[in-house]
């Protein structure tokens, strides 16, 4: 594998091919937010907090680090007042979905970013897609994915799969940034697993 | 539920996972809806997991998990239609099938859809039935159209 020399916020850093500009960020210890980035999954790009100024010779534009590849050459900053800014906005966004999430407070804390910049709109799920593609990728279970589009995406369990599979896992729980995930899978369970639990039994 | 018919459509695509819309679509045509039954089904020939094909199903209009009527109707609602009477058609239509917009009757007979522009406003008010199009429709003409659909 070829080597790749970067300069990441002046830093000289060395990085191989096919990894991203995160993934070489975080090697070189220099630290950069994100809420959908998981090292066991592959790069979704959803949260765009990661995103930093990137470019050759000179010329840069925005670009999201965790599904940028690396390549030699690159001048990378991670932090500036534009990026700043940007992901102030982000977070302020997410807030008005999830406003006591912890994961989100600190960043907003560190980005100056006010919970009540825009109107509150409780859904919770950020859709960052971490339940949805570790069930998918790590487990390959599929217990939960989208459904619908737009503003009214949404996580949902399949309770079929859910009632057999997630009792006993659950280990998409932690990865949760707003903690919506444990309240959708109280739902399903409420509604759904008695019954799918009578038909498993039956088809045993 | 027939599921030799929904194997049919599925080796008709030679169960390539790539064609789930087009498999999809089909089941879709052939039942006026996508129960979940053919869901499994499909999910375990094509080898897509179910959390991917209720994305699908749930991303696009096309789709419905819900039963349809045998007969689709499309009430345009756009700034053209909308002005040359289209609010009045909604009414009569909902007066001869039973139904408002979104909502299917209980014999399947008919779905009514309201639709934002069908791009042929120089025939507002437009309504389609079953792909076909029916332009310059009065609240008396499309409840006769209709009714010749029963």
């Amino acid at each position: 594998m070829s080597e790749i020399h970067m300069h990441i916020d002046g830093a000289q850093v060395l990085a191989t091919e096919g990894m991203t500009v995160l993934e070489a960020s975080r090697k070189a210890g220099i630290s950069i937010p994100t809420l959908c980035h998981h090292e066991a999954l592959k790069p979704f790009g959803g949260c765009r907090l990661c995103l930093v100024e990137a470019g050759l010779h000179g010329r840069k534009r925005l670009v999201v680090s965790c599904v940028y590849l690396a390549q030699d050459g690159l001048v990378v900053r991670t932090r500036s007042q534009r990026i700043d800014r940007i992901r102030k906005t982000l977070l302020e966004l997410l807030l008005a979905h999830a406003p006591d999430s912890p994961q989100l407070q600190d960043l907003a804390v560190e980005y100056g970013a006010s919970r009540g910049r825009f109107e509150k709109e409780p859904s919770f799920c950020i859709h960052c897609g971490l339940c949805v593609r570790y069930c998918d990728e790590v487990k390959g279970k599929g217990a939960i994915g989208f459904i619908n589009r737009g503003f009214k995406k949404e996580i949902s369990f399949i309770p079929r799969i859910a009632a057999r599979e997630c009792p006993t896992c659950k280990e998409c729980f932690p990865l949760c940034p707003t903690s919506w995930l444990q309240a959708a899978f109280v739902l399903v369970e409420a509604f759904s697993f008695k019954q799918q639990k009578e038909v498993l039994s039956k088809s045993t | 539920m027939e599921m030799d018919r929904i194997d049919q459509i599925v080796d008709r695509y030679r169960a390539e996972p790539s064609a789930l819309i087009q498999v999809l679509l089909d089941i879709q045509a052939m039942f006026h809806w996508l129960p979940t039954e053919a869901l499994e089904r499909v999910s375990r020939s094509l080898g897509v997991p179910m959390a991917r094909i209720r994305h699908i199903a749930t991303f696009y209009k096309a789709f419905s998990l819900a039963p349809r009527g045998r007969h689709e109707i499309h009430l345009c609602m756009g700034t053209a239609c909308h002005v040359r009477g289209a609010p009045r058609v909604l009414d009569s239509l909902t007066e001869v099938t039973g139904i408002g917009p979104g909502e299917t009757d209980l014999d399947l007979d008919f779905s009514l859809e309201t639709v934002n522009c069908l791009g042929c406003c120089a025939l507002g008010p437009v309504m389609e039935i079953d792909g076909k199009t029916h332009g310059k429709m009065s609240p008396a003409r499309a409840a006769a159209v209709v009714e010749s659909y029963k």
